[in-house]
């Protein structure tokens, strides 16, 4: 069963890779005001989206600082 | 609101639309293969004894049509649809998006020649030879360039969770694609393995049950995320909880691979870690199904009314179904009455025609009249028709293979005082033969339903013409 020599370290390589990503959703604040974005897709109203939620690059290409 | 349409950005549909339509195509096609192996499992003559009708080789036809023709393109096509409307941005590189749409039935063409004359690796729901795996590879890695790159250039800070389920399964079949489809070539049409025995055993079910888990499942529920809210008009019912079901599916799925080998010469204990992981997959799966049915709760008329809602929550309770028999069957003791008989087949089928299948309907039944500048699909009263005509297709279906394979179990194990076997395999073949023809009566009927979205489909496009959505103001609307 050499196979395992690749599949063991390949998975436990991968579950590295997935708390990285995870780590990464969680410090970029992907994780904050949930339920507040299960309802973004479903509004169509520009302003029931807060400031807040634009990428502050894109906010400042698009928007002049008030 | 005002839009300058010439100025503005606008999505960019083409690629979904060639694949919501090719979906439709390769649904038909599929799932009529899938009907003629089986009636030849119920009158064997009519391979009409032609080698390229037989069918050893018309079943991974079957088989790759429907997962990686009607169930990929459905997936490209939801994808690349929710991943612009979360991220509000067309396309990155839209022209690579559309070398994926070639490049893939490409890879389809050449699998509807390639199986028939029997060219195979032998590897199940893999069969496809080196020259067609390395065009896999490449369409994929232009998939995931195209994909993460739009996630990249997004408007909007926070990734929708359904972007989540379709990144995974994006990455996830690149990889288990690249290291189960290791092969040397010794000729165009040939080639073997690089793994021997039970490696390649091990190698093959790491795949095939994350391409389960990945393919069938994760791409799957992308679509569930997305599309069962905007139906319903409601946000999912816990989005906190659609969060831990991604984490926890992702996290657990790898191991469970090994149940496909119970009491084989996979040692022991790697059998009971697959076991033990599938049985952890219950509480994931569970809880996604559960949230996703929920977020009906408040609005249950909504299910009355609405054959598209219909298709999208009852494809969930078959998953749900699905999902609790696999564990029961990953089970070793069960598993020693299950394995090989045809209620694996039924198992298979409960989660693809009830979960894959309809929730790629309901999805489609969506999608396509706004891809195409409708309100609603040209017939809705033929959703209808479609959705019940497709459940008792179902139903019959699986409830054939689990009284065959029940009763294929315990005559094979049945012994007489004297140790001797009580039947003969022919025997348990001859017992079937009234199942296989029930099987195939729910089969037609879900062919069927599938012909009428073709036709319903045919009369949407021709009402209306291909929509060009301008991209709404950062942080503002979803088309």
């Amino acid at each position: 069963m050499e196979i395992l020599y690749l599949l063991i370290p390949l998975s436990a390589a991968l579950v590295l890779v997935i708390l990285g990503i995870f780590g990464w959703a969680l410090h970029r604040g992907q994780f904050e005001d949930l339920e507040r974005e299960g309802e973004r897709i479903l509004q169509y109203d520009p302003s029931h989206v807060d400031d807040d939620q634009i990428d502050a690059a894109q906010q400042s290409k698009q928007s002049p600082p008030v | 609101m005002a839009v300058n349409s010439r100025t503005a950005p606008t999505y960019t549909d083409d690629t979904v639309r060639w694949f919501a339509l090719a979906t439709i195509v390769w649904g038909v096609v599929g799932m009529l293969v899938g009907v003629i192996i089986a009636a030849q499992l119920a009158w064997p003559d009519l391979n009409l004894g032609i080698p390229w009708l037989s069918y050893g080789r018309l079943r991974p036809l079957h088989t790759n049509a429907v997962i990686f023709a009607f169930g990929g393109c459905a997936l490209f096509a939801t994808s690349l649809h929710v991943v612009q409307r979360t991220c509000q941005t067309p396309l990155f590189a839209p022209g690579l998006a559309k070398l994926v749409f070639v490049g893939w039935q490409l890879v389809i063409l050449a699998a509807a020649v390639s199986l028939p004359m029997g060219w195979t690796q032998g590897k199940e729901y893999a069969e496809l030879e080196w020259p067609i795996d390395l065009l896999i590879a490449v369409v994929w890695v232009a998939y995931a360039v195209v994909f993460f790159g739009t996630i990249g250039i997004r408007k909007v800070r926070h990734i929708y969770v359904a972007n989540w389920f379709f990144g995974a399964f994006i990455i996830a079949v690149a990889l288990l694609h690249i290291v189960n489809s290791a092969a040397i070539p010794v000729s165009l049409t040939k080639s073997y393995s690089a793994y021997a025995g039970v490696q390649d055993a091990m190698v093959q079910w790491w795949y095939g049950h994350n391409a389960v888990g990945f393919f069938l499942t994760a791409g799957f529920l992308g679509m569930m995320y997305y599309y069962i809210p905007k139906q319903a008009e409601r946000p999912v019912y816990s989005y906190r909880l659609s969060i831990v079901h991604f984490w926890a599916l992702i996290f657990t799925y790898m191991w469970a691979g090994p149940h496909h080998l119970h009491y084989t010469a996979l040692p022991d204990w790697a059998q009971s870690i697959g076991m033990i992981f599938s049985l952890v997959l219950l509480a994931p799966s569970w809880g996604g199904m559960i949230n996703g049915i929920m977020t009906l709760s408040g609005a249950w008329h909504k299910l009355r009314d609405d054959p598209i809602l219909k298709f999208l929550i009852v494809s969930l309770s078959f998953y749900g179904m699905s999902t609790f028999e696999g564990p029961m069957m990953s089970i070793k003791t069960v598993n020693a009455l299950s394995h090989y008989t045809d209620w694996t087949v039924g198992h298979v089928h409960s989660g693809a025609l009830g979960w894959v299948g309809l929730i790629s309907m309901g999805s489609m039944y969506y999608l396509i009249p706004k891809l195409f500048g409708q309100k609603q699909m040209y017939s809705v009263r033929a959703i209808e028709l479609h959705f019940w005509i497709a459940t008792i297709g179902i139903v019959l279906y699986i409830a054939a293979m689990w009284i065959a394979g029940v009763m294929q179990g315990l005559m094979w194990r049945a012994i007489n005082p004297d140790g001797t076997l009580v039947y003969t395999f022919v025997e348990s073949v001859k017992a079937t033969y009234p199942f296989y023809v029930t099987r195939l009566l729910g089969g037609t009927l879900y062919l069927s339903g599938m012909l009428i979205m073709a036709w319903n489909t045919v009369m949407t496009v021709r009402a209306g013409k291909a929509a060009v959505v301008p991209v709404p103001p950062v942080a503002a609307a979803h088309a």
